[in-house]
Parts: structure tokens; sequence; C-alpha cells
């Protein structure tokens, strides 16, 4: 069992010496490890998508008393490998009227900007590639990056649904980033610091989605808007928009800003379980294998979410934003510095 | 040329020779996503067809896009007016390649009971490359099920 606890670990550690041994020096080594871990990173979050696709397509089958693709492999599994091989093999159209530039670059910011999350968190016992003492922050901030890419989509499109659903996801993200980073704070001043790895060793008795459950329902409250995903999904809204911001993207270029999103939803309910559930902190199976398991069961719960509630508006999301998660936040923090005071 | 008995030799090693084709056509095959245009009746059947008791995602065609820039597969389901006829035309021609044509239900394979109507078009042949016929008024989820598969045959270069 202890082999299984650092096996990633000292795998690491081996191709860092064995590179050493090579006659390399110890910064250049370092730089090879993380470029390995980077290639890692990106093949884990394409394997996982490719999982997480398939299963949101069951998952919304059976919850509409469907079966779900079933025709390709076992229970459909090869479905979304269908799907990728189409999407790589489509015609990439970019209209004449639109900004080339800014049309090309808007999927790899997007993409790179997802990926750039997974840097801080730790999938297992010290296996985060950076353990950054302002994680959490870096996490916020680099997170609501991904709405410029959104905007440079709608606007480089030239197309007024794509520019709507631009707007749309730009004035979302106005009102839902402040309860986002406030529902954070109370966890952050428990743990007293904003480091990933401190944060969960202070989950070491009791997860804090026990000490902050207010904190943890306005989180999943914004992370869902965060995410684009239903009941939030404004910016993609199909009836009222085509596709939104992404009307105008064929191929490839779609399916890299659907990647991305579905990176997205990995990191946000990782980090959830990092900063709730005690993030790898669990018994019998080795730490790696907690944090994916209880990311999974965070994501069964935004498919759930997606499925069962329908699209509200637009207004009605930045006014409960405004008035209803920030004041309760607020408060919530209020409350939770008191009794840090009291039981000091 | 690449001779059989190569192919065969190179089995017998273990290595499995391929066309790039019959991997891109089985991607093809198994996910047209629709882009559907129509009027009252077919559509309704396509509404069945996606919804619990035939479920059209078993083949996993069940991703309707309602942007022409991530369809694969149009499925006219209705008659085509002449008024119709230009906006139709543009839809197609903002899909990207490759891109298949599915006419369901008698109105879009002949004009259907408007075939004589100073206004409706006898078929959406007339204009746009029909790969399949479903007919029918409407036609059951079954046959159209049964035109897709049709397609997905013609698609795997089966027929």
């Amino acid at each position: 069992m202890r082999g299984a606890e650092t096996f990633f670990i000292d795998l690491a550690r081996l191709i860092v010496t064995w590179l050493e041994k090579q006659g390399m020096s110890p910064l250049v080594a370092d730089i090879v490890l993380l470029v390995i871990q980077f290639i890692c990173i990106a093949a884990i979050v394409t394997v996982n998508i490719i999982i997480l696709i398939w299963l949101e397509r069951k998952i919304s089958g059976f919850i509409q008393q469907r079966l779900g693709p079933n025709r390709l492999g076992p229970w459909g599994i090869f479905q979304t490998i269908a799907d990728a091989i189409k999407l790589l093999t489509k015609e990439d159209i970019i209209p004449s009227q639109t900004d080339k530039i800014i049309f090309r670059t808007a999927p790899i910011v997007f993409i790179v900007i997802s990926l750039m999350l997974y840097v801080v968190i730790p999938f297992g016992d010290g296996m985060a590639i950076v353990d950054l003492n302002m994680g959490v922050l870096y996490f916020i901030s680099v997170g609501s990056l991904g709405t410029i890419a959104l905007l440079m989509a709608g606007w480089g499109s030239n197309n007024k649904w794509s520019l709507l659903g631009a707007m749309r996801a730009v004035a979302q993200m106005i009102s839902y980033e402040i309860p986002l980073a406030f529902s954070l704070l109370g966890v952050i001043m428990i743990a007293g610091s904003l480091k990933m790895s401190d944060i969960i060793a202070a989950q070491n008795n009791v997860w804090f989605v026990f000490l902050q459950p207010v904190a943890f329902i306005t989180y999943f409250i914004a992370a869902t808007a965060e995410l684009n995903r239903g009941p939030f999904d404004m910016p993609e809204a199909e009836q009222e928009l085509t596709a939104g911001a992404y009307t105008e993207y064929s191929g490839m270029r779609w399916a890299l800003f659907f990647l991305a999103e579905y990176t997205n939803l990995f990191a946000v309910s990782a980090m959830a379980a990092v900063m709730f559930f005690g993030g790898w902190q669990g018994p019998w199976l080795p730490s790696w294998l907690w944090l994916p398991i209880k990311a999974y069961i965070i994501m069964l719960v935004f498919f759930w979410l997606k499925w069962t509630l329908p699209r509200i508006r637009m207004d009605h999301l930045m006014s409960f934003s405004w008035k209803v998660l920030i004041p309760v936040t607020l408060v919530n923090l209020v409350v939770t510095g008191c009794v840090l005071q009291f039981f000091k | 040329m690449v001779l059989e008995k190569d192919v065969k030799m190179l089995e017998k090693n273990n290595i499995i020779v391929t066309t790039l084709e019959k991997i891109w056509n089985w991607g093809r095959a198994h996910s047209f996503w629709p882009l559907s245009y129509g009027c009252n009746c077919c559509p309704i059947e396509l509404m069945a067809s996606g919804a619990a008791r035939f479920d059209i995602a078993r083949y996993g065609y069940e991703v309707f896009r309602a942007s022409p820039r991530q369809a694969d597969l149009l499925i006219v389901a209705g008659p085509v007016t002449v008024k119709m006829k230009p906006v139709v035309q543009r839809v197609y021609a903002q899909m990207p390649e490759p891109k298949w044509v599915l006419a369901m239900g008698n109105c879009a394979i002949s004009g259907g009971p408007f075939k004589d109507g100073y206004s409706v078009l006898p078929g959406c042949d007339t204009f746009l490359p029909v790969d399949v016929y479903v007919p029918g008024c409407p036609p059951r989820p079954e046959a159209l099920f049964n035109g897709l598969l049709e397609l997905k045959a013609k698609v795997l270069g089966q027929r």
C-alpha cells in the first residue's frame, strides 16, 4: 500500500535522478520534469473528457428515461471517440467577415486558461505541480479569465448571436465572481492559509463542508454559473442564441471550446473537493484515487442539476447573485469571523 | 499498387494496414449531428424519435445542433416553399463538409399534397443533393432510424 501511495512521486524522483545521471544540470532536469508533467496533464484531461462526455450523455439519457448511446461498443463507450474523429476531420470554416486573429486565438486562449487551472490542483499527497502559497487566489483569478476568451469568440465572429452570447457571459461573470470568491473566504479564514496543502491539512478532523455549509452551497451555485452549465447556460442558450458565442465555430475549433468547458468542469469540481471535502484525504485507497473519486461525485451532481432544471433568465441570475448570494456570503463571513474570535 | 500479398504478410507480423478514410468514415458514420428544418407534423415525429420511447441517442445521433456550422446532416422535414428556398440553400451552404441531406416525409420528397401549389417546390431534391429519402406522411420514428442507418451504410461504403 505504501508503494501505491507514493507511486507517482517515486516515479518523478526516478526520472529526475536518471536525467541528472545523463549529465543534465538540476535546473534542466526540473524543466524536463515540468514538460513531462504538462504532457501527463494534457493526456489526463483528454481521456477524462472522453469519459465525461460519454457519462453525461448516458446520465442525461437515464434522467430522461432513455438508454443513451449504446450501439458503439459496450454501453456505447466508443461514441465520444467517433465524435472526436468526426470533429477532427470536419471542414474548418473561417467566415470572411470575421476578425481573423481574434477568431483563431479565442479557442486556444480558452483551452490554455482551463489547463492553467490544473497547475495548483493537488491530485494526491504532495502531487500538485506547484503548491503555490496563494493557490486559491491563483485558481479564482485564472478561472475568471476564461470569460475573456468567450468575449473574444463573440466579438471576433462578427455575428449578432455570438456577440449577445459573449455579452451575457461577461454580465454573468461580473455577478457570480464576487460570491464565488467570498464563499471561499470563509474556508480560508478557518484554515488560515491560501495554500492548498494547508487547507487540506486543516481538514484532518472535520471536512469544511460541515463547518461552512452555506459557503459550500453558494460556491456550488456560483461555480455552476462559472462553468456556463445549466441552469445558468445563458451564454450558449441554444433556443435563443443558436449556439451563443460559439455560433460561427465549426469542427475542431468548436471542439476546443467544448473540451475547455469540460476541463473547467473537472477543475472546479476538484477545487470543491479540496476546499470542502478534504481533498485527497480518505481511508484505504491511495490519495491520488480519492481526489478524482470526490471530483467525479461532485460532477455527477452538476450533471444532475443540468438535466433537471430549466434555464433561468439572465436578469434573474444577476439579481439573484447581487441581492441574495452576496449578502448571504457576507453574513457567512461575519459569522465565521465572530465564531473564530470567540473560540480562539 | 500495394499487393494483397504484401498486406497479408504484414498481417502475419501483427501489423494491421488500413486507410485513413476507413477510420474517418467510421467516425463520421457514427456521429451525424442533425440540423432540422421542418413545418409541423414531421418535426413532431422527430421530437418523438428523440424522446424516451424511441431514443435516437442509442445510435449517437441525438446531438441536434442549432448552428449549421456544427451540424453534419440536414434533415429536411417539411415542404420547401419558394420563399423558404434561399434560406434552406444558405443553411446548407453554411454547413461544413462533409455534409449530408435526409429528406423526411412526402412533402420534402415530392411536395406531397402541396405539390401543385404555386408557392411550393416539388421536393427539396430540386435544389439540394439528397442522400436518403424517408417516405411517409409523416414517417414513424422507426422509419427515420432506418433512413439514418441506410445513410450510415452509405457513408461506411457498404452500398
